[in-house]
């Protein structure tokens, strides 16, 4: 049995919740100053408060207790929120810690009591906030590099003289982009003067993705090669159009086999012109 | 009109963008539209999403199926805080870009969809609203 009863704690943060969680709300949003809008830290604050106040009430001592159930889901959420974000764990976890700014107020206010349960309660707040904040970034992290491994896409050699690169999934603008330079690497590497860049595994060509498809394109010429793009499904050639991208005189065949016979007759063409 | 199914979802980085165009692209299925609407609604919201994260410094979207009792649609709105559009005529001419785009995300997404509107001033944010109805 601690020296005070939880409850009547409990019934401190009641009585003096204006004051408390004014003090506490001025605290944070000195720490967090633009990263996030007062309106939110106030919903948040509030969800904290009083899921901490029906904790008391219903006895709760440590932050591992279940009448904390509720009051530990919702720092988790806040922290992987946060951690999304891009918050810092300090800019995550002293949104709970600065709640001790508010109970240091309380002598202040009058009250004897000896608040310290309460204090190490929040000591043990932010401890738990502090370990969701790292778990969640965790998460995010093992998310980022399946994502990337997923991803990844493979430059092939198909024949000689012709690379491929086939893309697969939704592309985003940083994958696009590695792509197209080791695109341009390999053809480098293999001394290759065609490029064949198939595009079946593709569920949707944007703006973005045409503009790197298109210097490439370019940048592949200036190298002395010449790029086929192959695999437009009829969906995709649609929305194309209807964008209003032009795809100029670059090549295009249906499939990554019809391009690939192209690319081999006219190296056949260029080998006759040589020798005639 | 009644509201089948809501989503909503924050766009901040490359990443919202992949999943703003993986969400849209289920709730097009949903209200059953054809492959090629689809692809092209799916792309209009990459578009402005996009936009929303390169020109707007960021914003929401929020996507639902909606419905008239004889159709299904799906419905996409992308709002940012950002610095608003000063001559949206301008910016919804094809090619015209502020930045090193194609300049064709703007008025090639309103050629892709059913519905497009645009509510933008200078200082007071952009809000772009599209919808398809299935046929
Ligand atoms: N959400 C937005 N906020 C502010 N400006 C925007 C926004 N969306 C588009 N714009 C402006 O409209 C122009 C045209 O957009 P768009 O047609 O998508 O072409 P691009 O993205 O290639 O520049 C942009 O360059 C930008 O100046
Ligand atoms: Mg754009």
């Amino acid at each position: 049995m601690p020296p005070v009863a939880m409850q009547s704690l409990a019934q401190i943060l009641t009585d003096h919740a204006d004051a408390v969680r004014s003090a506490w709300i001025t605290a944070v949003a000195d720490e967090l100053r633009g990263r996030t809008s007062r309106g939110e830290l106030e919903r948040e604050q509030a969800d904290i408060f009083d899921a901490l106040v029906e904790g008391l009430q219903r006895g709760g001592e440590r932050i591992g207790d279940e009448p904390f159930d509720q009051l530990r889901g919702i720092l988790s959420d806040v922290s992987s929120a946060r951690a999304r974000l891009g918050f810092t764990p300090r800019e995550t976890a002293v949104g709970v810690f600065a709640l001790k700014e508010g109970l240091y107020g309380l002598s202040a206010q009058g009250v004897t009591t000896d608040v310290t349960p309460l204090l190490r309660l929040v000591d043990e707040l932010g401890l738990f906030t502090f370990e969701s904040f790292a778990a969640a970034r965790e998460a995010i992290i093992v998310e980022q590099s399946e994502q990337l491994l997923e991803l990844s896409t493979p430059v092939v050699k198909i024949w000689e003289g012709v690379v491929a690169v086939p893309l697969v999934g939704t592309l985003d603008s940083a994958r696009t982009q590695v792509v197209m330079e080791t695109l341009l690497n390999t053809l480098v590497e293999t001394g290759s003067a065609h490029a064949i860049i198939d595009i079946t595994g593709v569920p949707a060509v944007d703006t973005q993705v045409a503009q790197h498809l298109l210097k490439t394109v370019v940048a592949a010429r200036l190298m002395g090669a010449e790029c086929t793009i192959s695999g437009i499904r009829p969906q995709i050639a649609q929305t194309i159009v209807a964008l209003g991208i032009e795809f100029g005189d670059i090549r295009t065949r249906a499939t990554l086999a019809d391009a690939l016979v192209d690319a081999l007759r006219s190296d056949r063409r260029t080998a006759a012109t040589v020798l005639a | 009109m009644t509201t089948a199914t809501l989503e909503r979802l924050a766009v901040s980085t490359d990443a919202d963008v992949v999943r703003v165009r993986q969400a849209v692209r289920t709730f097009a299925q949903q209200a059953r539209l054809s492959l090629v609407d689809q692809t092209k609604f799916v792309t209009a919201a990459s578009e402005l999403a996009r936009n929303m994260l390169v020109y707007g410094g960021g914003g929401d979207v929020e996507v639902e199926v909606v419905s008239d009792g004889r159709r299904t649609g799906v419905r996409a709105a992308f709002a940012d805080e950002g610095p608003g559009i000063p001559d949206l005529d301008l910016a919804l001419t094809d090619g015209w870009t502020s930045g090193g785009g194609l300049g064709l995300g703007l008025s090639g997404s309103r050629r892709l969809v059913g519905q497009f509107s645009i509510d933008t001033a200078p200082g007071a944010g952009t809000r772009v609203e599209i919808a398809t109805w299935s046929r």
